[in-house]
């Protein structure tokens, strides 16, 4: 039985200019803000935008419709991508961006369900957001909901054990109603090093991440995180896949979209000066009004 | 009058851990991946050998502190206080507390003021849940010249230790003459008119709140508390003595923290009335610095002005420790902390 693959909305070459835009609000927004991520939120927004315009059954308008698919970004440190997607989707008007994290905000540093309309479950802490959604999956089959649910995690997010006793647990029931993606850019906030100490490793290597996966009982699909095209279809075929969970490796840059934050640690979450951030926005092709060049 | 800049303790902490290391070999740092920000960075780069990355994983970065610790080695553990205390609890009561292991557990960005984190990663009840652990130490530096050392203080000592550590930048409160001593309290000024007792980076504002009280006409009697557990009993009860009427302020909620511990003591040993100032119980949100300082009600000025109602007030209260309520309901998030005004 094959349940609904994608939803009507824009085509591939209207979400990559989405997206290019959603980049500008993230870096214009983070250094308005004097504070948050930046790597982990590039890394992951061709995914959001695809996520929430195409693949999502949700409505905007009506944020806690009961049968809505749900999402919950376990990397809760990338809020700015989401904030900005659920903006740019209609949940709240994008000026409130400029509020990321002034006193009184919507827009919490991390995820916060009590705070922002469209967030599905808190996060912040590494892990919990996917335990979280495990229980939105067994909840939703246990009430006979046929509403799918999405875990966005990080590679270095990875690293923490309730994770796989999320997993464990996802196989053990053999839940087909959930699928973990994993932002896979090869960096974590710190991490081990290599040669240098400058010179920061990937917290997995080769196919260190479909491995365990896989051994953990999940289907695992790969994807280009920055092929839109690829990102729905993948998306779609693990939404459509049957009898247990998958996992979707989705193969990305940190920092993807300004040269100079492209795999590089330091960027996880600095505040850009007023030239890099002129810089940032010149490779966009954007302006720091937040209108277009 | 306010006091000089001084370093973050983050960064008092990296470097003091790391100069230790020269001359001594059991010291190694443990990672859970924040080393960029908690200043183990610098003890990585003067001492690769003995810096451990273990990933994001507190629980079980916890559990092989204490199993390097059976070997002879002194770990620092470091990460984030709310990761620390809070994710990895089991393991720190199980692997380090009960079996009283040498692990010095150093909690990060501690308290209010976490870099626009918001309520995942803002620890302000991390000192109630460490002093609540038999055998654990829990010590709160207030700048950089008592971090130094308080550090080596507890690398001297043998068993669990807590260290909350902070992320901004904040004021020298002491001197070169200042000797650390763990279990001890020091008084900062003589007052007659209210005992205040203090701890951790709220010290420097509750001094600076001291200096524009004695402007109004109130002398404060004010009482660093670097050490929680084990507590100053004699120097808690000699302050309280002085003055009669007990205040106690800090970077933490009014529940079990530093208030808690002198409430505690005082109903026991000298009752007079307490009043604990420093943050509701709630969970806190993201902002600037002083901006969170003003709406949680523990920047100087409003310090100052809780000390001075709270002074005030003093004969219409009456009441003890005991009577206090924690007036922050959870629809007034941010409400101050401050127990028995109107
Ligand atoms: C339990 C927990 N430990 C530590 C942190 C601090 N932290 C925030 S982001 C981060 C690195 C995350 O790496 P990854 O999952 O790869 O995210 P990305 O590279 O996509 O930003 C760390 C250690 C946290 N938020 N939660």
């Amino acid at each position: 039985m094959s349940k609904q693959t994608t939803v009507a909305g824009p085509e591939v070459t209207e979400l990559e200019d989405l997206a290019r835009r959603a980049r500008a609000h993230i870096v214009r927004t983070i250094a308005g803000a004097h504070g948050g991520h930046l790597g982990g939120p590039l890394s992951v927004i061709d995914l959001l935008i695809a996520l929430y315009f195409r693949v999502l059954n949700i409505r905007p308008d009506e944020p806690d419709w009961p049968d809505r698919d749900r999402c919950v970004l376990s990397k809760g440190h990338s809020s700015i991508a989401l904030y900005t997607t659920l903006a740019m989707r209609g949940y709240f008007p994008i000026e409130e961006l400029g509020t990321f994290d002034a006193i009184d905000s919507r827009l919490q540093g991390h995820p916060d369900m009590t705070a922002t309309p469209g967030i599905d479950m808190s996060s912040g802490s590494l892990g919990l957001g996917f335990s979280g959604a495990l229980g939105i999956a067994m909840g939703a089959r246990a009430a006979g909901k046929d509403f799918t649910t999405y875990a966005v995690l990080g590679d270095g997010e990875c690293n923490e054990g309730i994770v796989w006793e999320a997993a464990h647990a996802a196989q053990r029931y053999a839940l087909d109603n959930i699928v973990a993606i994993v932002d896979h850019n090869k960096l974590q906030q710190f991490g081990w090093h290599g040669d240098t100490l400058d010179h920061r490793l990937s917290p997995y290597t080769g196919s260190q991440l479909v491995d365990r996966w896989s051994a953990f009982g999940w289907k695992v699909f790969e994807m280009d995180g920055h092929d839109i095209g690829d990102v729905l279809a993948t998306v779609a075929r693990a939404r459509d896949h049957v009898g247990g969970p998958v996992a979707v490796i989705s193969h990305t840059i940190k920092g993807k979209g300004i040269s100079f934050m492209e795999n590089n640690y330091q960027w996880h979450a600095r505040v850009p000066t007023a030239e890099e951030l002129a810089q940032a926005l010149a490779e966009l092709g954007a302006t720091p009004a937040g209108g277009r060049s | 009058m306010t006091l000089t800049k001084g370093k973050a303790l983050r960064f008092v902490f990296g470097e003091t851990v790391a100069e230790l290391a020269e001359t001594d070999p059991r010291i190694v740092v443990l990672d859970g991946d924040l080393g960029s920000s908690t200043g183990a960075y610098i003890f990585e780069q003067a001492h690769p050998d003995r810096f451990f990355q273990m990933g994001i994983a507190e629980q079980n970065l916890l559990g092989v502190a204490a199993g390097m610790a059976t070997v002879g080695f002194v770990p620092f553990v470091s990460t984030f206080a709310c990761f620390a205390v809070a994710r990895a609890l089991d393991s720190i009561r199980v692997l380090i507390a009960q079996p009283r292991l040498n692990v010095k557990i150093t909690g990060g960005y501690a308290g209010l003021l976490a870099g626009m984190t918001g309520k995942t990663h803002l620890m302000f009840d991390d000192v109630a849940v460490m002093r609540a652990l038999a055998n654990m130490v829990v010590v709160a530096p207030a700048d950089e010249v008592e971090a130094r050392q308080a550090i080596r203080a507890i690398v001297d000592y043998q068993g669990p230790v807590y260290l909350r550590l902070t992320r901004q930048d904040s004021p020298i409160v002491f001197d070169d003459s200042y000797r650390f001593e763990l279990g001890k309290s020091t008084i900062l000024r003589e007052g007659e008119d209210v005992t205040v007792f203090s701890t951790g980076v709220q010290t420097t504002r509750a001094y600076e709140a001291a200096l524009l009280l004695a402007d109004d006409g109130i002398e404060v009697h004010l009482v660093h508390v670097p050490t929680i557990k084990p507590l100053d009993e004699g120097g808690i009860v000699a302050a309280a003595r002085r003055t009669g009427f007990v205040v106690t302020t800090e970077d933490h909620t009014i529940i079990g923290g530093l208030g808690g511990a002198v409430a505690e003591v005082l109903s026991d040993r000298y009752p007079v009335p307490v009043k604990r100032h420093g943050l509701a119980d709630t969970f806190g949100e993201s902002g600037p610095d002083d901006a969170l300082l003003d709406k949680y009600g523990i920047s100087v000025e409003k310090t100052a002005a809780a000390i001075k109602a709270l002074v005030r007030d003093r004969g219409k209260s009456g009441g003890t420790a005991t009577r206090v309520a924690v007036e922050a309901a959870p629809d007034t998030p941010g409400r101050p902390g401050v127990t028995d005004k109107e």
